[in-house]
């Protein structure tokens, strides 16, 4: 890519906006999986009983629905950021694209 | 009074076994196993398998002309299509056997360590996955040398590719051997050839197409037959959990009580697949192997390939999306099939040997729950599938190595990028078979060796080299060539060194001594990811050189690169 037309991306006020939101997103989705991930495996270190409680009468566990509750988060948090990438991030290169290129 | 001594001894043998190993391997290994009797509907249901990707790559053939058709499948492949590739690359045989015998002998850990597996996508997604796309050509070191200088940044990235997929061919390679035993009744042998061979065929002619459609088609057959499989489980209990679980709870307790144990303790240790066991023993090796597992899927060379084979960043991230969707949905699926083995498998004695083992092994739970909710049909099906998986992902192993040797070494550093795309296929065929012959001479080498660490290892390896260099480059300015390479091989040989003198491979591989492993803990990935990155941000901070200045002035036009995708269009060469 010539020098100028980088200058002229990267001065452009929608690339500023494009680069902090999609890196603050990126970074605040990142650090919640983290936190879910590693919070679930310390509970699994340090506090074993409370994954073993029965829930009611029956056998099954707090374990099994917490479980399933990290699958599933792990799904919607990756389908959060495909979202809102896919629409707005890609609209702003998009018209970065069209307003520099022109 | 027989059946239930059997009964008794399998779960014990799976119980004391099976773990151990499962969680050792990081769903890679298969162990030893005995050969069964020839399988002739799970051979023939093999054989259409094999016919019909032929057919497919007859086709992918026509279409496989320039180096980019080889690569990347001429960036045609959509994002959905590439989510099942994905998927098929990461449930691999070893991942359904043995997480669904893993969960038949342990319930609640095999959940915990297939969790592992999956929460390593999000962080691909959110960090890489369109950045990848919109900085690459062919590998992920067109990413990470894109501002430097190339040939050290290549040579090192074609080290940390070659070394992966090295550990990981030998576990599939071995993988192969041991399940043709089991599944099919044939020889350790065979299968090592049959693998080899039908893998070159796939990568010579079809290239990344035909890769990539065996890929899919095999992903598309494993989440059938599973989704089948746990539907048969969960129609028994009318669908409802509770019941599954109180009757696993309810065979565990009574089998536990046949073995001598006190009504109490039969109770306790019926329940305890309910909660979290053995698997976590201390902390440390916990996150540290959490860690191999999360940053290492976002370093398998293979893996990063698949996201130059779409045509934008937009479809980049629909493939990651919908392989995180497929592969969750996978996890639940054996997790619901090793309860079902619970149930299935272990209170018939059909399936249990005169030693009181599950017939063919441990591994063999999901196998056998398919003869009992689908029969013999089924059971060749399952079979079949299975072998397939370990055949697919050879494939797309073997295609990310040739691109390393044919479009890192070859092309760019010895032809300093003036090689044309004839004789750039040339060396990548030339690769694959050489490739091809190295597999098959190490999966003969590794046949009685203990390779339980060789697929955790993959995982450490990519985590501490591959991710912290490709992360580093694409996001910190300061980052220079001479932190990359330096910090990159520190990580490389860190995991390297510290699995050689951890237990694993130490005491279970070498022969040593119980206890004199030097490195106590599971994976090395929480010590050799630091070494790692901490050696990129240090050589780089005291990098002075004419080149460091170089590399973070091309930082800008990278960076609006990878944001904006401009320019990456050229990319793909289509």
């Amino acid at each position: 890519m010539q020098a100028d037309l980088t200058q002229r991306i990267a001065a452009h006020p929608k690339y500023q906006e494009l680069k902090s939101k999609r890196s603050s997103f990126g970074w605040v989705l990142t650090i919640a999986m983290l936190v879910v991930y590693y919070g679930f495996i310390l509970l699994v270190a340090f506090d074993k009983e409370l994954l073993a409680t029965r829930i009611g009468e029956g056998v099954t566990t707090w374990g099994m629905p917490i479980g399933l509750a990290v699958i599933i988060f792990t799904i919607v948090i990756t389908a959060i950021y495909v979202r809102r990438a896919n629409k707005e991030f890609d609209q702003l290169s998009d018209d970065i694209n069209r307003e520099v290129l022109q | 009074m027989r059946t239930s001594s059997k009964l008794v001894l399998a779960t014990a043998a799976i119980c004391g076994g099976t773990f151990a190993t499962v969680a050792l391997a990081a769903g890679g290994d298969l162990g030893q196993a005995e050969k069964q009797a020839t399988n002739w509907t799970a051979i023939g249901m093999f054989g259409v398998f094999v016919l019909f990707t032929l057919w497919i790559t007859k086709w992918a053939a026509s279409r496989t002309k320039s180096a980019a058709d080889f690569y990347t499948a001429g960036g045609g492949i959509t994002g959905f299509q590439n989510g099942l590739a994905i998927a098929g690359d990461y449930m691999s045989a070893a991942s359904f056997l043995g997480i669904s015998a893993a969960v038949m002998a342990t319930g609640f850990d095999g959940l915990i360590y297939s969790i592992g597996f999956l929460v390593g996508w999000p962080v691909v997604t959110f960090l890489l996955a369109e950045r990848l796309r919109n900085l690459g050509k062919f590998t992920f070191a067109d990413v990470a040398a894109f501002r430097f200088a190339q040939t050290p940044v290549r040579v090192f990235a074609a080290s940390g590719t070659l070394v992966v997929v090295a550990f990981y061919l030998i576990a599939q390679m071995v993988g192969a051997g041991q399940l043709i035993k089991l599944l099919f009744g044939l020889d350790y042998m065979v299968a090592v050839l049959l693998v080899g061979v039908l893998m070159m065929v796939y990568v010579l002619f079809g290239g990344m197409t035909a890769t990539t459609w065996v890929q899919i088609i095999k992903a598309i057959m494993l989440l059938g037959g599973a989704t089948f499989m746990a539907f048969m489980v969960m129609a028994e209990f009318g669908f409802s959990p509770e019941a599954m679980f109180a009757k696993s709870v309810q065979i565990k307790t009574d089998l536990a009580a046949q073995s001598g144990k006190s009504p109490e303790e039969a109770a306790k240790i019926g329940f305890s697949i309910m909660g979290p066991g053995g698997f976590v023993k201390d902390p440390i090796s916990a996150i540290s192997f959490g860690m191999a597992l999360m940053f290492g899927t976002a370093g398998l060379p293979h893996i990063l390939m698949r996201f130059f084979t779409v045509p934008n960043a937009k479809e980049a991230r629909k493939s990651v999306l919908w392989a995180t969707t497929w592969i969750g949905y996978f996890y639940v699926l054996t997790f619901i099939i090793g309860f079902g083995a619970i149930v299935f498998v272990l209170t018939n004695p059909g399936f249990l040997d005169a030693q009181g083992g599950l017939i063919g092994g441990s591994n063999m739970a999901a196998v056998h729950l398919a003869n009992a909710v689908g029969g013999n049909i089924f059971l060749g099906f399952i079979s079949a599938v299975a072998f397939a998986t370990i055949l697919a992902v050879v494939a797309g192993l073997t295609l990310s190595g040739a691109s390393a040797v044919s479009h890192d070494l070859y092309d760019t550093v010895f032809k300093k990028g003036t090689a044309d795309s004839a004789s750039v296929l040339r060396v990548s065929r030339i690769t694959t078979v050489g490739l091809g012959i190295v597999a098959v001479l190490l999966g003969i080498a590794f046949e009685k060796q203990n390779i339980a660490f060789m697929v955790s290892l993959a995982f450490a390896i990519a985590a501490s080299a591959n991710f912290p260099v490709l992360l580093m480059s694409v996001l910190w300015k300061g980052c220079t060539t001479r932190g990359a390479v330096i910090g990159g091989f520190l990580g490389l040989i860190s995991s390297v060194a510290l699995t050689v003198v951890s237990p694993a491979v130490w005491e279970a591989t070498l022969g040593n001594p119980k206890g004199s492993a030097w490195f106590p803990y599971t994976s090395p990935a929480l010590f050799s990811m630091t070494i790692g990155f901490v050696g990129i941000w240090l050589f780089s901070i005291l990098d002075n050189s004419k080149r460091a200045e170089q590399d973070k002035a091309g930082f800008l036009a990278q960076q609006v690169r990878s944001e904006t995708g401009i320019g990456a269009a050229a990319a793909s060469s289509h």
